[in-house]
């Protein structure tokens, strides 16, 4: 049964990304896009991985969209149409057909002799009772067993919030310039409409509570930091939108934002660095307390808070410059 | 074993609204009586559904999850519909209105 919907999910995400690159306004190949992620999301969801669906309902369908909303509305939302590049198409069409030929030699679903599930996956859930102790196995590999890779996506989270930043902050000279906070007291989001608005309102609260859960709880249920920040981001896109832009900045100012970004990296690099000052490795937790396992929980709440922050920070960041940026 | 029947009842009669919104959405000429079609599912048919799961489920932390997908869909679907509706009137979709051509005898052509 459960393959059956797998089968019409994965259909229909076929024919969702056709309808994406087909689509020659972008704002609707935008909103194809949004379509695109929540099927994945299901998907993920149907392949009993709840923590990947989460954060890719809240990242791809959520903060991802209205992002591109605001690209599109710097730019234009008509696609250029350039001549058809053969190359292109044969290159595209060879890789195509290796990629269906290597289908061929993937185990099936769910084989438990698969090569995923014969090299460290069953001793990750063996020993994560005795080393660990937390309900949520991909919170503990996350945050503990695989704690550099972690490390490494937070940091890249950070520069690619940089480069945004510093990509946006971009001046021409000699031209007369509206800042966007002067545009956004002009427009003020959706402010005539009242329904929106007071509905809006009323749903900010509760998913910044629900972020709160999926950050703090999610040692024991699907989340964790990746997830929280996104959703944490997704309530204050909804007041920027709601709003106006320039409320959501004055709330959520960038250089406060910055800063947090790079406090929740720090911490987590220095959680790292204080295990190693305690007389462990870089990111072994077992010596921040003197119970092992009670020294896991500790560093796993401390890392999983740095990486919701950075992301949360690090999107607020970048929904701000966008919906801010000023018009030439 | 009474929640039971009442739950699968439920499930059918949630399926059919979903079903019929679907027909509606095809079938239908324009944005706005697309969207009133496309509304029976998102109300009616998904409120029947989890309805119909709740009692499935029984006294449970489940139960109370969908009681807050429920109250929070009730809360956002008539908001995206309201939405939509606007920005497709701001967007210059005129609805489609049936023009009475009534000729000389008064018979409609």
């Amino acid at each position: 049964m459960m393959s059956v919907i797998g089968l019409m999910t994965l259909t229909l995400l076929a024919i969702a990304a056709i309808a994406t690159v087909m689509a020659s306004n972008l704002f609707i190949s935008s909103m194809w896009f949004g379509i695109f992620s929540l099927l994945m999301a299901s998907n993920f969801f149907i392949l009993d991985a709840a923590d990947v669906a989460l954060t890719e309902a809240a990242v791809g369908a959520g903060v991802s969209t209205v992002l591109f909303m605001g690209a599109l509305a710097l730019t234009g939302d008509k696609e250029v149409k350039n001549k058809l590049n053969w190359l292109a198409v044969v290159v595209l069409g060879v890789l195509a057909f290796a990629l269906f030929i290597a289908t061929f030699d993937q185990p099936r679903l769910g084989d438990p002799n698969a090569p995923v599930h014969m090299h460290v996956a069953p001793w990750y859930l063996e020993q994560t009772p005795n080393l660990i102790n937390i309900p949520n196995v991909v919170t503990a590999i996350l945050a503990s067993f695989r704690g550099y890779d972690t490390l490494g996506e937070v940091l890249v989270i950070f520069t690619a919030g940089i480069g945004v930043l510093s990509v946006l902050g971009f001046k021409p000279k000699h031209r007369p310039v509206t800042s966007g906070e002067a545009f956004g007291e002009k427009v003020r989001g959706v402010q005539h409409h009242a329904i929106l608005r007071v509905v809006g309102k009323l749903v900010i609260p509760v998913l910044m509570l629900f972020a709160l859960v999926v950050q703090f709880h999610g040692k024991y249920t699907p989340g964790g930091g990746f997830s929280a920040g996104a959703l944490f981001a997704a309530a204050v896109m909804l007041y920027g939108i709601l709003e106006g832009a320039d409320r959501s900045s004055k709330a959520m100012p960038q250089l406060a934002m910055l800063r947090l970004a790079a406090f929740g990296a720090t911490l987590y690099a220095g959680v790292g660095l204080v295990c190693m000052l305690l007389g462990g490795a870089f990111l072994d937790y077992n010596v921040l307390w003197p119970d092992p396992l009670i020294g896991q929980y500790v560093g796993i709440l401390l890392v999983e808070f740095g990486v919701g922050l950075t992301v949360t920070t690090v999107l607020i960041m970048i929904f701000n410059a966008i919906a801010n940026r000023p018009t030439y | 074993m009474i929640f039971d029947w009442l739950s699968w009842a439920l499930l059918a009669a949630g399926g059919f609204f979903v079903l019929v919104g679907g027909i509606g959405v095809l079938r239908m000429p324009d944005v706005y009586t697309r969207m009133h079609a496309a509304s029976v599912t998102e109300t009616l048919g998904t409120m029947l559904i989890l309805l119909a799961l709740m009692l499935h489920a029984g006294w449970d932390l489940a139960t109370f999850k969908l009681f807050a997908i429920l109250v929070f869909l009730l809360f956002t679907a008539p908001v995206s519909s309201y939405a939509l509706a606007n920005a497709a009137l701001l967007g210059g979709l005129k609805p489609k209105l049936q023009v009475e051509d009534v000729t000389k005898e008064g018979k409609r052509p």
